[in-house]
């Protein structure tokens, strides 16, 4: 046996590793009862709600267990193109009585209308038949249904219901790209001038690129400023770039909007000097000018830290090599410098990015019609339409958007080379 | 050829960062082409600073500086073309030890072969061949600092500038990078300007030593002539190890002067005292002072050991001696060795010519 496979034991017999990992069991177990609470944290605010808004943003269980009779019958439907049989109807009939009973119908019109436009109507007018015991159970049910309304005889309005069997529909993943399911099944695109989601999406991708860009320029030469300056004016100006951090954030975008209005000091300054005429103030709020404006000014403390925290361990005598070897002061910054800075470029501009591209207080004050982002729409469903599942939806494909920016990131500059502080 | 007494003249500057303290005043200093000369003193004697001025980073507040009779205050730290180590090495790392050796090659437009000729010839110089690919992190202390050696010297400059490169190594490679970068400046005959407070570090390695004090010169000279004949008291106790008796002069003539300590007289060399009555420190290098001389020595006292230390090649001795508890003698320790004791009192003698009567401290 070679010395090299001969298991070790400790002094009393016990192999070694056995001893060590005996040694290392208590310290586990403390340093996990350490994260324990953090972990239960996370997962009771972080991983459960997701899980929550995933679920919400696939479920379709409503129709599914309002109707079962009804679906029970299409399984035997075999020729879409056509009118269902007899038995499905009946289904339909008796699932939509005990709706009707429990006060549960208008929902389910509501549902269906969804689907397929024209359906509240032809779905009230089979209550008020049922209320008023208009229609005979021992008859074809398929004909008096059919006798109801021109629609009960539109194929399209049955293969509607149809498509709503299934427990789970990524219909709203769809919508949030201007997308459905057609009659047929096949994904369709919506009518172009109906299509306000994929201009939002590209819009909020095209402000917050451009918002990161705006911080990381102006943030760069102020973190520069500040890694560089003796200590009594870089905490001075340290402040300055904080106290706006400190601000409440609706107090901040409010004061934008005192600046930015028609009326407001920066239109007044601008005719002051003359580079606009009074009757002619440009707007500056309500618009895209305005997000970019203030959400700029809002992120760019995210900006500057990080690349302060990487500047500041950047020894000030790499630069006085590079230029003691002959390179300009400019070579100097560019072959020197600035690569050393790219670990902070790149977590300012990742954390700057993925602020802006879930902003949404500010672009909702000063945003107007064609400033607002993806979570303006996010809210309005939440909170006016009510259709969480849809908020829920387009909420996920923002944090998928995250992560797939976040992966891109990671293949070209590597997490490694992030430095938050 | 000939070389250059004045290759790098600092012609009367005078350097204020404040307006109100002056860090460097009135420095007058030559440095002749292919020397090494070192700047030493303690921190915030002005030494950094005036490397600072001949790399470019800080403009005299007065006077010139001159390189090879060429005026140099306006001229930026890229064109001046001097090589120069930092304290911290300054090791781009971020690029290979090829890649930092290239720098001031490529910023120069040189040719890529010409580049890898230079670059190659650099680190074997160094010997470090064979690490081209490494990055700075990956190597020891030790080599990060032959690479920065081989750097600032790789584009040929005249003038190199070394400001206390070793100070972060520990004792040994201190010390064989002493040798070796005496030996580098032996071979290729650049002009060094090395600043350091390491005494040892200064008298091993250099040609001329400046010796900076409260932003003054006190003493330019070679290693030996700094030790053995220090010009005053400030060069006397910071260049090695120090006796001192202070007294007043109560006669003298052209080679020797009668001190008066606070009980006794003793013999010593007029250096800076001119007459009597003058406030004088005598000076004494402790391997100087004897233990029962055999010669006749001008200068004969008994002292009681208080003290004694044992240091491998050598023993110390502390003594109180004519008033001075912290008279130290250094024995060697040799086959001989003397029976030294605690309280044991002992004859101590030394010619006048090595206790050197300089300025009162």
């Amino acid at each position: 046996m070679s010395s090299e496979t001969k298991q070790i034991l400790t002094t009393d017999g016990i192999p070694l590793e056995v001893s060590l990992k005996k040694a290392e069991k208590k310290n586990k177990i403390k340093a996990f009862l350490l994260v324990a609470p953090l972990l239960f944290f996370l997962v009771i605010t972080y991983i459960f709600p997701i899980g929550e808004m995933f679920t919400r943003s696939v479920d379709d269980r409503m129709v599914t267990n309002m109707l079962p009779k009804t679906f029970k019958a299409m399984e035997k439907w075999d020729n879409l193109n056509e009118l269902p049989p007899e038995e499905v109807y009946r289904g339909f009939y008796e699932d939509y009585k005990l709706l009707a009973e429990n006060q549960q119908h208008g929902k389910l019109g509501q549902r269906l209308n969804k689907e397929k436009n024209g359906f509240n109507t032809i779905t009230k007018k089979l209550f008020r038949q049922i209320k008023r015991k208009k229609i005979d159970e021992n008859a074809s049910l398929k004909e008096q249904i059919n006798k109801l309304h021109k629609r009960w005889r539109n194929v399209e309005y049955w293969q509607a219901i149809k498509r709503t069997a299934p427990p789970y529909t990524a219909s709203k993943y769809l919508k949030g790209m201007d997308m459905y399911f057609a009659a047929d099944g096949s994904i369709a695109q919506v009518e172009e001038d109906r299509r306000i989601h994929r201009i939002l999406w590209l819009r909020t991708l095209e402000i917050a690129f451009f918002v990161t860009l705006f911080c990381f320029l102006m943030g760069y030469p102020i973190a520069h400023l500040l890694a560089t300056l003796p200590m009594k004016y870089s905490n001075l100006l340290m402040i300055c770039v904080l106290l706006p951090f400190w601000t409440s954030l609706l107090v901040r975008t409010a004061s934008w909007m005192i600046l930015l209005q028609q009326q407001g000091l920066v239109n007044d300054f601008f005719v002051m000097i003359g580079l606009v005429a009074d009757d002619n103030r440009p707007e500056m709020m309500y618009n895209k000018v305005g997000t970019y404006v203030a959400m700029t000014q809002i992120l760019l403390p995210f900006m500057v830290l990080p690349l302060y925290s990487v500047m500041k361990t950047i020894s000030p005598s790499l630069m006085r090599a590079g230029k003691s070897l002959g390179g300009t002061p400019f070579v100097a910054f560019w072959k020197v410098y600035f690569p050393l800075t790219i670990p902070g470029i790149g977590a300012g501009c990742l954390l700057v990015f993925i602020l802006a591209i879930g902003y949404y207080i500010t672009p909702a004050l000063v945003g107007g019609a064609s400033g607002t982002l993806i979570s303006n729409q996010i809210a309005f469903h939440m909170k006016t339409t009510l259709d969480w599942s849809f908020a829920s939806a387009m909420g996920l494909m923002l944090l998928t958007g995250v992560l797939v920016i976040y992966w891109i990131y990671n293949k070209l500059v590597g997490v490694d080379n992030i430095k938050l502080g | 050829m000939s070389k250059n007494p004045e290759f790098v003249k600092f012609d009367k500057v005078d350097k204020s960062y404040d307006g109100k303290v002056l860090v460097v005043k009135d420095l007058q200093l030559d440095i002749a082409e292919g020397e090494f000369i070192t700047m030493l003193g303690p921190s915030g004697s002005g030494k950094t600073t005036c490397l600072m001025m001949l790399a470019g980073f800080e403009t005299p507040t007065h006077g010139e500086i001159l390189l090879d009779g060429n005026i140099i205050s306006n001229i930026p730290p890229h064109k001046r073309g001097i090589g120069m180590v930092f304290q911290n090495y300054a090791l781009f790392p971020h690029m290979t030890v090829y890649e930092n050796l290239a720098f001031p090659l490529r910023v120069r437009k040189v040719e890529k072969d010409e580049i890898d000729k230079k670059v190659d010839k650099a680190l074997s110089m160094v010997s470090l061949s064979g690490f081209e690919t490494r990055m700075p992190a990956q190597l020891s202390g030790g080599q990060q600092q032959r690479v920065a050696v081989a750097r600032a010297l790789v584009f040929d400059p005249a003038v190199v500038l070394m400001d206390e490169p070793l100070g972060a190594l520990d004792k040994n490679l201190r010390e064989s990078m002493q040798y070796e970068i005496k030996h580098i400046h032996e071979s290729i005959g650049v002009t060094v300007v090395y600043v350091t407070h390491d005494q040892s570090e200064a008298l091993t390695m250099s040609n001329r030593i400046a010796v900076f004090n409260d932003g003054k010169v006190q003493q330019l000279s070679n290693p030996a002539e700094l030790y053995e004949k220090p010009v005053n008291s400030f060069v006397a106790e910071f260049i090695g190890e120090n006796n001192t008796f202070n007294g007043e002069v109560v006669d003298i003539d052209k080679e020797k002067c009668k001190v008066k300590l606070a009980n006794s007289e003793i013999l010593a060399n007029p250096i800076s005292v001119k007459s009597k009555g003058d406030k004088t420190t005598v000076s004494l290098r402790p391997e100087r002072a004897l233990i029962n001389p055999s010669d006749k020595m001008d200068n004969m006292f008994t002292g009681k050991i208080e003290e004694v230390i044992y240091h491998g090649d050598h023993t110390r001795v502390r003594l109180n001696l004519l008033e001075n508890s912290e008279f130290i003698l250094k024995v060697p320790n040799s086959t001989s060795n003397l029976e030294l004791k605690v309280s044991q009192d002992i004859n101590i003698g030394w010619n006048s010519t090595d206790a050197r009567a300089l300025d009162p401290k």
